[in-house]
């Protein structure tokens, strides 16, 4: 059988969705496959566009595997756009000249920017957000520009308006309606999502009719509103929204809908029956989508028509969670309330900015859909009640007031869902069909099913329920999600830290030959290096230990994007003399380090070169700093206020308390690094709460929280004991740390340890104070050793010429490493950027 | 041996980059080879040389990574981002789009001696 030709025009998402499906196809082969694509490059993510701006680049958005294409026989038309179609001689010309037959022809040719018609618009300065060359034409611009205006401040306007407050332009959102995300939420959330925005710094302006754009010598310098107002501008981004590009089918007579798009029916069909539309560009029931939800179900439908099967669209799940400029906003079903008979209802929390509210059924039992904003943790969650239509347990309220620290969080597991429940919208992917996977591939990791069935690898809201799904299934099996450290080791960390104490091994190799396998990896390595220094307190640049280490334990530094390296001394509790900070300022001087103060009351110093790490700490010896092991999952500081020796309210000497806590635990290695802080009264200046043990001075002595962490999810810690004295506080803390690494995971902050402990705040009480378990003694005891054996890491470092030895950047050379490269910024050094550098280097990178 | 081949052999420059014993078992150095960035890697009984830049980050710094295998095939995991890379090939096992280059490598009376030129096959990027 002759095969024939099938022509795509459009390489962008659903285009490629499209031929994506099609190659997977059992008919594929009936078909000669010829791809149009008027980029210069094959489909991009576009949902993440804006990641291009915080380092991501072309090849990182890339969705079409290099050669997936040639492989599979597709012929691509790259840089070329289709110009017109022949539809009685079933031709499409292009723009090179290209005549390309079809037997069938797939429009996916998207939408462009939509550039409201006002004056000026042309001017140099005005641009549109669409494409990855649109980002380099913004960023290259915004170099010499100030203030950067976004008109419109729907979904596509905040993204950009997000880029350009990176780029440290000034910024201002002008939206027509009087809210942000009219489509998508409603006054209250719009209000909540406006002060969100703002807080940021980017200047929101609603209600605003743009009317001119005012230019001086081409270049725009100015905005102009209907109502007399004016906006500053040096540059303007367009980004009010989108229309469908249609004129090929518009030219060749093809049904255009009446707000514009290529009219299509269930089958995706157009009206000549061998042309369909896909994406962007198609009208379906009187509006076109412009998400790529939608835009994947109408490429597995016109797969499904072009290869003989009857598949047909749906009704669109137009939900829709993201985040915007840190803010999390999500809508989903019936969002603005519209379904007759429906109630509401909504909690507001304008001091955390958080606004939720749901819509529900008459009598209660069902939820219709609902808006999030600030907070949307539990948009999966709810998405699955709405789309199933789970009865609900309880009042729907349960579902967003906020819960109570500790308390559990309401049962709507995934075990409500039922089997047909779609868990991917983007790639339309059901529970049942990941349940099968899980068991009969014997998946046991998220990454994993993400390969095995593509769900989560769209817009990934659906990834933290693929992992509560492995979970039920795994525990379904009998099997619990495994705690092995990796593939080298089938044990916990907790197992390895007792087999090592309980036969007293002292190395990785003999640790691997017992217990584990193969030759290890960057995840057992440095957990079990953690493991030795925990016991036994040996310099980790011992030989048979060096190469366990992560790149900042085995440099006593912290490794910096371009490679090289950061030092921070220790000062214990933040106390430092006027001629320590000399020394300081003279060393960074000396060696022309960036210096910048921590949060934890230190200076770091940036910039130092491999090599320059044993000299700048000879200096800083000298000077008598010790090591601070930033680099390491360690102690860092203990950070304190002032206390009652100076300040009017303290009630003890939290800085001396502070100093003798910093000076007890340093040095100690843990799962993850360890933060303290103690305070001189209740106010609480140096923030101990936040802590992974903080300690407030009371009128009686002290108080003891634990498990606190600031970060990525900040927590505050639990009050262990009250009014405690110097010695019992610290005879707790010493068994506090050594239980928590004895029995944490890898990596694994005290924050989340504890919430992982059964029995919470009370069980930790029984075993470190009433001992329950019997262990006190011994765990006293192992601090004791460690206290006992401190050492100072980069002073013996410097003392071993073997160890100072591979400090060095080249092995056969003592010249710098010309990659590192700086740039003169505010009286002191930067990095270069890759694009700043990139020309010089051009040769080392063959 | 033929004419053409002897032509190329004559062609391959080496060079002594340094002995064995400066680089740790299970550890990695960084050598210039022709103004190269050339990470030496000693993993169990082998050493291999790849390049030393890390595409991800763009930063030399493959050398410093944690070496070890997976699945069996020797590799150093990246510092900066932790993306493992096969010794043998430079192939990234954590993006089949991405490689580095790879040198010849022999050990010779304690000393390390390395390819100047990398292997065909070459490199992409991410």
């Amino acid at each position: 059988m002759s095969r024939r030709d099938l022509v795509v025009v459009g390489n962008g998402m659903v285009g490629h969705k499209f031929l994506e499906l099609l190659l997977e196809d059992e008919r594929r082969e009936e078909w000669n496959v010829v791809t149009f694509c008027e980029e210069p490059r094959l489909a991009y993510d576009r949902v993440n566009l804006s990641s291009f701006f915080s380092g991501k680049t072309a090849a990182d958005l890339s969705l079409a595997e290099p050669g997936l294409y040639e492989e599979a026989g597709v012929t691509v038309l790259l840089g070329d756009r289709a110009v017109s179609i022949d539809r009685q001689a079933r031709r499409v010309a292009s723009a090179k000249g290209a005549r390309v037959r079809y037997d069938k022809l797939v429009l996916a040719t998207g939408s462009a920017p939509l550039v409201p018609p006002i004056p000026g618009r042309e001017s140099q300065g005005c641009f549109v957000y669409r494409t990855i060359e649109d980002l380099e034409s913004i960023r290259s611009y915004a170099a010499q520009a100030r203030t950067g205006v976004v008109i419109g401040g729907g979904l596509l306007g905040l993204e950009p308006a997000n880029a350009l407050n990176h780029m440290g332009l000034e910024t201002h959102v002008v939206e027509f309606a009087p809210r942000l995300m009219a489509m998508q939420v409603d006054e209250d959330g719009g209000r909540i999502l406006r002060g969100k925005i703002e807080a940021l710094g980017v200047s929101v302006h609603t209600g605003k009719n743009t009317s001119e754009i005012v230019a001086e010598g081409g270049r725009v310098t100015q905005i102009r509103f209907a109502d007399g107002g004016a906006l500053a501008a040096d540059m303007v981004v367009f980004s009010a929204g989108i229309r469908a590009r249609d004129e090929l089918a518009r030219e060749c007579g093809l049904a255009i809908g009446e707000r514009g798009g290529v009219t299509i029916d269930d089958r995706c069909r157009t009206s000549d029956p061998d042309i369909l539309a896909i994406g962007e560009c198609a009208q379906y029931r009187g509006r076109t989508y412009g998400l790529v939800g939608p835009g994947y179900q109408m490429a597995r439908t016109a797969v499904s028509t072009v290869t003989g099967g009857d598949a047909k669209l749906g009704t669109f799940d137009m939900s829709t969670k993201l985040k915007l400029m840190g803010v999390d906003v999500a809508s989903f079903g019936d969002a603005h309330a519209t379904r007759p008979g429906c109630r509401v209802v909504a909690f507001t929390d304008s001091a955390d900015g958080i606004y939720k509210k749901l819509v529900v059924s008459a009598d209660r039992q069902r939820l219709l859909g609902g808006v999030l904003v600030g907070d949307a943790s539990s948009y999966g969650q709810l998405l699955q009640l709405t789309q199933n239509q789970i009865p609900l347990r309880g009042r729907p309220e349960q579902l967003i007031l906020p819960q109570s620290p500790g308390a559990n969080p309401p049962a709507l597991g995934v075990d409500a869902l039922p089997e047909a429940a779609t868990i991917c919208t983007c790639q339309n992917v059901a529970k049942g069909v990941i349940c099968r996977a899980i068991c009969d591939e014997k998946l046991s990791s998220v990454g994993a099913i993400k390969a095995a069935t593509r769900a989560g690898t769209g817009c990934g809201s659906c990834t933290p329920l693929l992992g509560e799904i492995l979970g039920r299934e795994m525990k379904k099996a009998g099997k619990s999600v495994s705690n092995h450290l990796c593939e080298h080791f089938p044990r916990s960390r907790q197992e390895l830290y007792h087999l090592v104490r309980l036969h007293r091994i002292r190395g990785f190799d003999e640790l691997i030959a017992k217990h584990g396998r193969g030759s290890g990896c960057e995840i057992c390595k440095p957990a079990v290096a953690s493991i030795l220094a925990s016991t036994w307190n040996e310099h980790v640049l011992d030989d048979d230990r060096v190469g366990l280490q992560d790149t900042n334990d085995r440099f006593l530094a912290n490794i910096q994007r371009d490679g090289s390296y950061s030092v921070v001394p220790r000062v214990p509790g933040g106390e430092i003399t006027p001629d320590q900070l000399i020394a300081l300022g003279r060393t960074a001087k000396h060696f022309g380090l960036y210096s910048k103060i921590t949060g934890a009351q230190r200076v770091d110093l940036f910039g130092a070169r491999l090599e320059q790490l044993p000299e700048i700490w000879r200096e800083l010896i000298a000077a008598g700093f010790e090591s601070g092991h930033a680099y390491g999952k360690a102690l860092r500081t203990v950070k304190s206020c002032v206390g009652s020796t100076w300040c009017r309210f303290g009630v003890q000497d939290s800085v001396s308390m502070a100093i003798r806590l910093e000076n007890r635990y340093k040095g100690l290695r843990s799962p993850h690094k360890l933060k303290s802080a103690v305070s001189g009264c209740a106010r609480e200046c140096a923030e101990a709460q936040g802590k992974d043990f903080g300690v407030i001075a009371t009128e009686k002595g002290y108080n003891l929280y634990l498990c606190g962490n600031g970060g990525m999810k900040p927590q505050h810690a639990q009050l262990f004991a009250p009014d405690l004295d110097e010695e019992t506080l610290i005879r707790y803390l010493d068994r506090f740390l050594m239980f928590y690494v004895r029995t944490a995971d890898r990596l694994q902050r005290t924050a989340s340890w504890f919430n992982n402990l059964e029995g919470g705040i009370e069980y930790l009480r029984k075993v470190l104070i009433e001992d329950s378990l019997g262990v006190c003694a011994e765990l006293e005891a192992e601090m004791a050793h460690i206290v006992a054996t401190y050492r100072c890491e980069w002073k013996a470092t410097i003392e071993d010429p073997a160890k100072l030895s591979r400090f060095r950047t080249f092995v056969n050379s003592a010249a710098p490493d010309p990659s590192l490269v700086q740039i003169r910024q505010r009286a002191q050094h930067r990095p270069a950027t890759w694009q700043e550098k990139a020309p010089l280097l051009r040769e080392a990178v063959r | 041996m033929n004419a053409v081949a002897i032509q190329s052999a004559a062609q391959e420059s080496w060079e002594d980059v340094c002995s064995l014993d400066d680089v740790l078992p299970g550890t990695g150095v960084c050598a210039l080879v022709a103004g190269q960035q050339v990470a030496i890697v000693r993993a169990s009984d082998t050493v291999y040389a790849i390049g030393n830049f890390d595409p991800f980050s763009k930063a030399f710094v493959l050398s410093r990574g944690i070496v070890g295998d997976r699945g069996g095939i020797p590799k150093i995991a990246s510092p900066i981002y932790k993306q493992s890379f096969d010794l043998r090939t430079g192939q990234c096992l954590d993006d089949a789009r991405v490689r580095v280059p790879t040198y010849e490598v022999r050990v010779e009376r304690g000393r390390i001696l390395v390819c100047c030129q990398p292997r065909a096959g070459g490199s992409s990027g991410a």
